[in-house]
């Protein structure tokens, strides 16, 4: 009787303990997913004071949309271009300082140093140094018998400096998960691949790359999933332009909502974004819930 | 566990002098940066293709701090972070302790909720939050920027994997003795898991202090942005004045550079967090 009683007292603390963290995600997270399905659902205009169901009406403008089309197919170059690049850069990053050479220690926190940074200060950096009247990369490369654009307004040149500004402030971040993942192969492993005479390079595409396959295929997973959130140094960089070539989905979302105020085909857009997150999701939570399993994740 | 550095002479100097040279090329936007910041506006414009200044100038750092409300950002980024940091600790622990060690009825269903809510972008939801938000006449305001962040389901989720491994005999040993759940909790509980907490506080502070759509969202007036916001919506509107935009990036990068440098490995951790939540 005595612990019946002393067990309802512990539940009972355990609700209260989360009951203002579960307030917090009901009111601000889930409340605000599904509101975002009804006003899809809606011809919705602060502007205009404007709010009238329409059913998916929205949906079908939104399909037949060239500049959302434009936008999906601008946030897959963005994601086709970036995840390879900044996961191959700082894996081989990783397997050069996990040789553990002089100063290795000292590269390893000046590769970390633009993952403390903000991506919207970066950006602003980047812009500048991008520019083709004063920018240093953009002179330098003219000096040395380039003969480069102004690459933040040729539309072909635009969506390839935006990707390399985003995997600059990543690489160094991706290159310490990595370690981490190199840290976790026993020595034992390359001392008996020494022996039976393979080389470094062997090493790495027979041991490291099979044992780093988990760590891997999260960091692909993670960012495909970021590539399709990206809009930081769209906004500050480009603005989406020149010519709407670097106009990504979340900027067109962001623009539909906050410029023109039409929020319900906002909304139907963030909505199609969501789905395609989630399918990405899902193979995350795949690999999570193995991890999970496993007792260890990243 | 330490790896000793099995590598001979000559191949340690030639590692050394590659990422000497790939070092410098990474740093050069920021070194750039640097010293463009003490140039003269002339200088920046005339002679672009200079990397060190002739004659070096505070000019820009005057200039900002004089025409922009730098110190203003500043001050609303650590109250924005820094609000963010202590609410969702506190309430992500307590959380977390209750789905680890004291489950109750519906625990399991909530827990779900929480995983669920960490699949969901923010750039989802920011619509109707900004909406809500609105209605509830906090735009502009700090209780606007920081109410949605008062807990944060990864946080959650990392601080009741960091309960788990918590024995239970803590507990009971604070039960015999009459302690409160929330006395165990706090006077027991948090001391052990210190570590896990320093983590999350540097996550939080980060993501928070260099978050950028949210806070742009939610402010509307130059007194209430933060510094990323601050600076980016300034220099999209004043093109014309490129060294106090230096003096500005670089002003804001300080600080958490030293930060970095004196506490590298929570540092470290806690931002590598980051990459899991995304």
């Amino acid at each position: 009787m005595k612990n019946r009683t002393l067990s309802s007292r512990y539940k009972r603390a355990g609700a209260l303990m989360a009951l203002p963290s579960m307030a917090v995600i009901s009111l601000f997270i889930i409340i605000p997913i599904i509101y975002s399905l009804y006003m899809s659902l809606h011809d919705w205009n602060i502007m205009y004071n404007i709010k009238d169901f329409i059913g998916f009406d929205n949906y079908k403008e939104v399909f037949s949309d060239d500049r959302f089309w434009n936008a999906l197919k601008n946030t897959v170059i963005y994601t086709v271009a970036y995840v390879p690049i900044l996961v191959i850069a700082s894996l081989l990053l990783a397997a050069f300082i996990n040789e553990k050479f002089i100063g290795s220690g000292f590269f390893k926190s000046l590769f970390f140093i633009p993952a403390i940074t903000s991506m919207a200060i970066i950006a602003i950096i980047f812009r500048f140094l991008l520019d083709g009247d004063i920018g240093y990369v953009s002179i330098m490369l003219r000096r040395m018998g380039f003969n480069v654009p102004d690459f933040l307004r040729d539309p072909s040149t635009a969506m390839g400096a935006v990707v390399l500004t985003s995997a600059w402030r990543w690489i160094g971040f991706y290159m310490v998960i990595f370690l981490s993942g190199f840290n976790s192969i026993p020595d034992s492993l390359y001392e008996a691949a020494e022996i039976d005479g393979a080389g470094k390079l062997r090493q790495f595409f027979s041991i490291s790359i099979p044992l780093l396959m988990p760590t891997i295929s999260f960091a692909l997973i993670t960012n495909l999933i970021n590539s399709f959130q990206v809009f930081d140094p769209v906004y500050v960089m480009t603005k989406g332009g020149p010519m709407f070539s670097t106009e990504v989905l979340v900027y067109y979302v962001y623009y539909m909502g906050f410029n023109v105020f039409d929020m319900g085909y906002a909304s139907s857009m963030a909505f199609i974004l969501f789905v395609i997150i989630l399918l990405f999701t899902l193979l995350q939570l795949k690999g999570f819930t193995k991890s999970e399993t496993e007792g260890e994740y990243a | 566990m330490i790896r000793r550095n099995k590598l001979s002479m000559p191949a340690n100097i030639i590692l050394l002098v590659c990422f000497a040279v790939v070092g410098i090329i990474f740093m050069l936007p920021l070194l750039w940066m640097l010293f463009s910041s003490l140039k003269t506006e002339a200088a920046i414009m005339g002679a672009p293709g200079v990397f060190f200044p002739d004659d070096y100038t505070l000019e820009n750092f005057h200039i900002l701090l004089t025409q922009i409300p730098f110190f203003r950002f500043l001050v609303n980024s650590f109250i924005f972070a820094g609000g963010v940091t202590l609410s969702s600790l506190l309430l992500d622990s307590l959380a977390g302790y209750a789905f680890a060690k004291l489950k109750f009825k519906g625990s399991s269903v909530c827990f779900l909720i929480v995983l669920i809510s960490m699949m969901i972008p923010f750039q989802i939801t920011m619509i109707p939050l900004y909406l809500f938000m609105n209605k509830m006449h906090v735009i502009n305001t700090f209780a606007g920027l920081i109410l949605p962040r008062l807990t944060n389901a990864f946080g959650i989720y990392f601080m009741r994997q960091s309960f788990l491994s918590v024995p239970n005999d803590l507990i009971d040993a604070g039960r015999i003795d009459g302690l409160s759940e929330f006395g165990i909790f706090f006077r027991i509980i948090i001391p052990v898991v210190v570590s896990s907490l320093s983590t999350l506080a540097v996550f939080h502070f980060m993501y928070n202090w260099n978050d950028f759509l949210w806070p742009m969202l939610m402010t509307s007036s130059q007194n209430m942005q933060t510094l990323p916001v601050g600076l980016a919506l300034f220099q999209g509107e004043h093109t014309m004045q490129h060294g106090p935009m230096f003096a500005g990036a670089v002003l804001s990068i300080l600080p958490i550079l030293i930060i970095f440098l004196c506490a590298q490995k929570t540092f470290i951790k806690g931002i590598a967090l980051s990459g899991i939540k995304g």
